[in-house]
């Protein structure tokens, strides 16, 4: 009620009255809403973030101190826990898995399932059953873009002893789309266009000849053979086996056939050279090792060869085509990329 | 009209052109009306009263003239002349325009039309060839991308799961009989004689005998194999640690008891089956040797074995 004595007195006059009569509905209501919070006052202790102190010193000295509370409770915890498991002994129960991002992994639906007939059947009839029947055997031309600057022209001509069966040619400022028919015409069955910028390739084109798909890849962390340390002799002209390791979900599979078909289906184990395509995380890492059995339970590998990572850009049906071609699958960053646990390969 | 040459005194030689570029060697006019775009006396805009000039505007070709009564007005000073896209009908259109001109002017619109006409020609073959794309890299993005490699390499530890592929190939006899390990059957027999019964044992031979049969394609088979979801290959790993802790808890409890029972039970497992190579005999006297020595080097052999 003093609210309403300071504003009836004074320069309002009539209007102020009807005003001072609307505010002191208000005024009784607020005071109203003060007693209500006061009563939940009294019911808890009074909490106050620390963010709400407005002088920064104090503010981050407080918060020093929250921090520390909270790791000394962490650590009493752990004690105790360590503590229980100790007492306990062999009945202790097992310790827990720790999450990692493959184990939150989004469950994606297109996921291949072993033993699913369609996906069989799919398999059986696509563009690379020439190859998986036995019928195709892999000749690869390896080419750059534009005038190759040397550690490109050096990483594919690594690249060719890696790969069996495989050529290099100077790309003479020829256009893919002419390249491609005279390829066909000479029995290869993939083109690999390395693509550089500054010196350094950054880009590779992998098209499955006779009307197979093309996957456009970005290169990187390219190491060529003398930059790697403890390496082996050179490899050898014996067809290396290949490992593909995580290609899970549907577009993985068609992406691992497609590596699988660039080496010949007979590998030569006496060679005991083995091609590495691992998945992890959407990014493929590609390792070329020589093995060697020492008993039935160890074996050491020793790299040599170049290595590289490729992350998938696009996949598009049909040669290459890049104006006019379908794509199957292509990476749009701000939908694909937006969740850190779900991946597509 | 005009004083040409007070004109070319004044900006040609002693005082300032505001379109004259200056190098070491040679003075060059920026003028846009410029014939030849050096700066001389016979091709100034300014110093000349009689001047014409070829000018092209999005791939049409100009000729422009100069009529020095219009002097007044800058604006309207310069006639313009389309010019045919035909070359030999647009060099007679700059004859015919240009008739009674100097020869000077006359020659040098000629010879600039023709390089103008070149570098159209040129410009229009360059489009049907490969154009290059440029692709702008965000460096945010960049970054992010190259720190989530680093992560992805860390987390797939390429050297185990190599060689875990490779044992598991070798267990499944994809390389069929190019490596003899006979020893194979005795550790295997040494693992297992602590948990699980013979049969078992015998069960797991005749399993490796049939699979050397049927493992044709290589490369297709690795791909269904790396088919187990992240899920199952964590969860088998797990099992399989539990079952070393097992084995090696129960291998300790073994060396207390008496070595000679330890002695009889490996040369019964030995004894039997196949004939053993150098590798077992030797390894049959490195356990009896050390058995008469001492009992610490014993668990190292074990775990060697193992």
């Amino acid at each position: 009620h003093s609210a309403t004595s300071c504003f009836t007195g004074g320069e309002y006059g009539k209007k102020a009255k009807k005003k001072s009569a609307e505010v002191d509905g208000e005024g009784s209501a607020v005071e109203e809403k003060k007693m209500v919070k006061s009563e939940l006052a009294v019911a808890f202790p009074p909490t106050f973030s620390v963010s709400e102190i407005k002088n920064k010193q104090r503010r981050h000295f407080m918060f020093m101190k929250l921090k520390q509370e909270k790791r000394k409770q962490k650590m009493q915890l752990r004690k105790k826990r360590r503590k229980e498991r100790e007492a306990l002994g062999d009945k202790a129960p097992p310790k827990e898995v720790p999450k990692t991002i493959e184990n939150q992994r989004v469950y994606d639906e297109t996921t291949v399932d072993p033993e699913d007939e369609e996906i069989a059947f799919d398999e059986g009839t696509d563009e690379f059953s020439a190859y998986f029947n036995g019928l195709t055997n892999p000749k690869v031309l390896i080419t750059t873009s534009d005038r190759p600057r040397g550690r490109t022209v050096r990483f594919c001509e690594q690249l060719a002893t890696v790969i069996p069966n495989a050529h290099v040619y100077y790309r003479r400022g020829l256009a893919l789309k002419r390249i491609i028919p005279q390829c066909v015409a000479r029995n290869f069955t993939y083109l690999m266009v390395i693509n550089e910028d500054r010196q350094v390739p950054n880009g590779m084109v992998l098209c499955h000849l006779p009307n197979g798909p093309t996957a456009h890849f970005k290169v990187s962390s390219v190491r060529l053979r003398k930059e790697m340390k403890r390496r082996g002799k050179n490899p050898t002209e014996h067809y290396p086996e290949v490992i593909l390791n995580n290609f899970t979900t549907r577009l993985g599979h068609t992406i691992g056939r497609l590596f699988a078909a660039l080496f010949p289906q007979e590998p030569h184990f006496v060679g005991r050279q083995v091609a590495t395509f691992h998945n992890q995380r959407d990014f493929i890492f590609f390792r070329f090792h020589r093995y060697i059995f020492k008993n039935e339970k160890k074996v050491g590998i020793q790299e040599l060869g170049p290595r590289f990572t490729l992350k998938l850009r696009s996949l598009q049906k049909g040669t290459f085509d890049s104006k006019y071609g379908e794509y199957e699958w292509v990476m749009k960053r701000h939908e694909m990329e937006a969740c850190r646990r779900k991946f597509q390969l | 009209m005009q004083h040409d040459d007070v004109i070319w005194d004044i900006i040609g030689n002693t005082q300032f052109c505001s379109f004259k570029v200056k190098t070491k060697s040679q003075n060059f006019c920026r003028n846009e009306y410029n014939i030849t775009g050096l700066c001389n006396r016979s091709s100034c805009p300014l110093a000349n009263s009689q001047y014409a000039t070829i000018r092209e505007e999005k791939g049409q070709c100009f000729l422009y003239m100069k009529v020095i009564e219009r002097a007044a007005f800058p604006a309207r000073m310069w006639e313009k002349v389309k010019l045919s896209k035909n070359y030999e009908k647009a060099l007679e259109q700059i004859d015919e325009n240009l008739i009674y001109w100097p020869r000077f002017i006359r020659h040098k619109c000629k010879q600039r039309f023709t390089k103008i006409t070149q570098y159209l020609i040129r410009m229009r073959k360059l489009v049907l060839k490969r154009q290059r794309k440029l692709v702008p890299l965000s460096r945010k993005v960049e970054t992010r991308e190259r720190r989530k490699e680093e992560k992805a390499l860390i987390a797939a530890q390429l050297d185990n799961a190599i060689e875990k592929e490779l044992l598991e190939r070798l267990k499944q006899g994809t390389y069929g009989d190019i490596y003899n390990f006979p020893v194979h059957a005795f550790d295997r027999a040494l693992e297992q004689q602590d948990q699980e019964s013979e049969s078992e044992e015998e069960e797991e031979e005749e399993e490796d005998d049939e699979d050397v049969g049927q493992r044709e394609f290589v490369a297709e088979e690795e791909v269904e194999e790396s088919d187990l979801s992240d899920f199952e290959v964590t969860l088998l790993s797990n099992d399989q640690q539990g079952a070393t802790e097992k084995v090696e808890s129960e291998r300790s409890r073994n060396e207390e008891e008496d070595e000679e029972e330890m002695e009889v039970q490996t040369k019964a497992s030995r004894s039997k089956g196949k004939s053993p190579a150098n590798g077992s005999a030797a390894r049959k006297k490195r356990a009896y040797v050390e058995i008469e020595y001492e009992q610490e080097t014993e668990p190292a052999s074990k775990s060697r074995a193992t």
